[in-house]
């Protein structure tokens, strides 16, 4: 269950876990990272890193597994937040047996429905409306659930996008279309792909309630998601969050061209923004932990995601037989070449 | 003619730099092309060299962007639009299908689509269900539409070349298994392909291998390991789907009296179909067995990379169709 109040998010404790979560989804994507250059991930695969702040953030203030999330290919944080099985999210992004689709979704598609989590999509854009679908759905229900939809400033210029907070708005849906502006789109800058770079000023042509907020500091991400959240839950009405954060790797595992779209200074100046170092200099001001303990937090959750890969590689590839289930609920489809 | 062995990738370059110096109507639009060097790098360079108005950054927005290349085809531009993959062209293929198709015909002939549409279709590597599609049978259901897909550097070269200076909408399919693929291609600024003209690109007596795109290269390669058993395969490249040369087709078979077609796109309702049904009718004497289709599993592509390979048809694939025919 969520936290309820707002002084607990800020305790000791919940700082401690906030660090938790954070290194360990930056080891978990870096691992990603190192086994994508092994040739032991193929694909597509994009990774977090410098985005943590809003998957953890916001795992505090929605109520966990109750809630609904959608996300677009950037999938590896929530599920791992949630409490899927480790080794089987990093199986299917291994493309293994033991993943969460027994290998048929890859990085791009990681979903465990039954914990409130819906992927993990790859079309740009092409989520959004079952977002707006999920909490279409819960209305009608009945149920207080808030959907959380993610979605890139890139795929903020996708028609459905208007379409989809015409009808929430329209309609009432308890949807938060959270857009994490990080400046790019793949290759391309902001300034290059949107007439207005203020994102969240999508919303408002349809009378949703929308802001802006720091998508790289966790206390105060906190307390603006958690007020946000707790809004659409009350009103039963859409909102849109403009998210400013900033993804320090490349746009994927496959993009080693950086320097076609931003330079490395920009890059470094960047980095000093770095979610997890400003949560640790709270932590040191606050005396809440030296920088030894750190080490060893850091240290644990290190072997912690290497034993989650050695694990995950000891898993078969699927069979073959694999490769004709779940095309239908209740039949197979015609076989063979 | 002098010519200048290079990759399929650079043979679409060179045509696409050719034609944008040839024809100031020219431009081309797409994600990621200009300053980011296109995705397959099928534009590099392009950007700087000849700017922003020929070389169009769009947001991803493929349903508006294509739309606009259309309307501006109504008034006389001849846009080429990069999909990043076809997948993507799936958002667009209202404007493709329900619009561009049919404008010249519901105008009574009065407006003209000079568009191409062009970019990856096919299996890459473990790209997964989304990104992973074969649309060019899709495509050339629609009366309206042009379809090619080529499978050697010159076809890309001279068939692009066409599809630009053509003034109805055209599909250019390229599979990126093809991209490093090299050949030797005419250096010369006025060669082209006309569409319409299927190809042997291998002799033989046996058995027709029929296909177009990468599937013709398994089809080379499944012709070679057929050769070492005895048994002598034609390859035909039919390489434009809509319009189909059915007398090089016809005539293959009436030369070996066998024929597989064989298709990347799911097996079910793909093209490979509409090119059996047609030996079927127009050769039916000929065959000294049914036309086998060899198509792509009916499932969406899986990530796993053993699955993967299951589901696009290979040489071994190829050879086992063949057997069927006894
Ligand atoms: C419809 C569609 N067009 C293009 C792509 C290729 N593509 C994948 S991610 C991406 C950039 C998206 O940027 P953004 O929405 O800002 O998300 P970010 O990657 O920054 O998280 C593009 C162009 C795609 N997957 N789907
Ligand atoms: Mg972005």
């Amino acid at each position: 269950m969520a936290k309820a109040k707002l002084e607990e998010l800020e305790s000791p404790a919940m700082l401690e876990e906030f660090y938790r979560q954070m290194v360990f989804i930056r080891r978990f994507e870096e691992k990603c990272n190192v086994a994508y250059r092994l040739g032991k991930i193929g694909g597509y695969m994009h990774t977090a890193v410098g985005m943590e702040v809003t998957p953890v953030g916001f795992h505090h203030v929605l109520k966990p597994t109750y809630d609904y999330i959608i996300t677009a290919y950037r999938d590896h944080p929530q599920p791992l937040l949630l409490g899927s099985d480790p080794v089987s999210v990093m199986g299917e992004i291994m493309g293994r047996s033991a993943g969460l689709s027994r290998g048929k979704g890859g990085s791009m598609h990681v979903y465990d429905i039954e914990k409130g989590f819906f992927g993990g999509w790859g079309i740009v854009g092409g989520h959004i409306p079952l977002g707006a679908g999920l909490a279409f759905g819960s209305k009608y229900k009945g149920e207080d659930r808030v959907t959380l939809c993610l979605l890139g400033d890139g795929a903020a210029n996708q028609g459905v996008v208007f379409e989809s907070m015409n009808m929430a708005a329209l309609w009432d849906l308890p949807i938060i279309f959270a857009i994490e502006n990080n400046e790019f789109a793949m290759g391309t800058r902001l300034e290059y792909h949107a007439a207005d770079t203020e994102l969240y000023k999508r919303g408002e042509p349809f009378g949703i309630k929308s802001e802006r907020v720091d998508g790289m500091d966790i206390l105060s991400f906190i307390k603006d998601a958690k007020r946000i959240v707790d809004w659409v839950r009350k009103e039963q009405k859409p909102y849109v969050m403009e998210i400013m954060n900033y993804r320090f790797n490349g746009h994927g595992a496959a993009d080693n061209d950086r320097q076609l779209y931003r330079t490395k200074e920009e890059e470094a100046a960047a980095e000093k923004r770095d979610p997890i170092a400003r949560l640790e200099k709270v932590l040191i001001d606050r005396n809440i932990m030296n920088r030894e303990k750190m080490e060893a937090i850091d240290e644990e959750l290190t072997d912690q995601v290497e034993a989650i890969y050695e694990a995950a590689d000891a898993s078969p590839f699927p069979d073959a037989d694999e490769v004709y289930a779940n095309v239908y609920t209740d039949m197979e489809p015609e076989k063979g070449h | 003619m002098a010519t200048i062995e290079m990759t399929y990738r650079d043979a679409i370059s060179k045509v696409l730099a050719e034609e944008i110096e040839h024809d100031e109507n020219v431009l081309i639009m797409g994600e990621d092309i200009g300053r980011y060097q296109g995705t397959f790098r099928v534009t590099q360079g392009m950007f700087e060299k000849y700017g922003g108005k020929r070389i169009v950054d769009t947001p991803i927005t493929e349903a508006g962007f294509t739309g606009i290349a259309i309307g501006a085809a109504m008034v006389g531009l001849r846009p080429v639009v990069e999909m990043m993959t076809m997948s993507f062209s799936i958002l667009a293929m209202d404007q493709i299908i329900n619009h561009a198709a049919k404008i010249h015909y519901m105008t009574g002939g009065q407006a003209k689509v000079p568009l191409v549409v062009r970019g990856p279709g096919g299996a890459a590597k473990q790209l997964s269900a989304q990104h992973t599609h074969c649309l060019e049978g899709w495509y050339a259901h629609a009366p309206g539409l042009k379809v090619v897909a080529p499978a050697t550097a010159v076809d890309a070269y001279g068939m692009l070349r066409t599809a630009i200076r053509d003034d109805n909408p055209v599909i250019f399919t390229e599979n990126p298994g093809l991209y490093t693929v090299k050949g030797e291609v005419p250096d010369d600024r006025d060669f082209s392909i006309p569409f319409g003209k299927a190809q042997i690109l291998h002799e033989g007596k046996d058995v027709s291998l029929i296909g177009y795109s990468r599937m013709t290269q398994v089809n080379l390669a499944a012709a070679e390991a057929l050769e070492k058993d005895g048994i002598s395969a034609e390859v035909v490249d039919v390489r434009s789907l809509s319009p189909l040369d059915m007398t090089t087709i016809n005539a293959s078979v009436a030369k070996t009296h066998r024929a597989v077609v064989v298709y990347e796109d799911w097996k079910f309702g793909g093209f490979g179909g509409e090119i059996a049904a047609r030996i079927g009718e127009e050769s039916f004497d000929e065959l000294d067995a049914p036309v086998v289709r060899c198509g792509g599993l009916n499932v969406p592509t899986p990530y796993a990379r053993n699955l993967e390979l299951e589901c696009i048809p290979d040489v071994d694939d190829v050879i086992a169709a063949v057997r069927k025919l006894g």
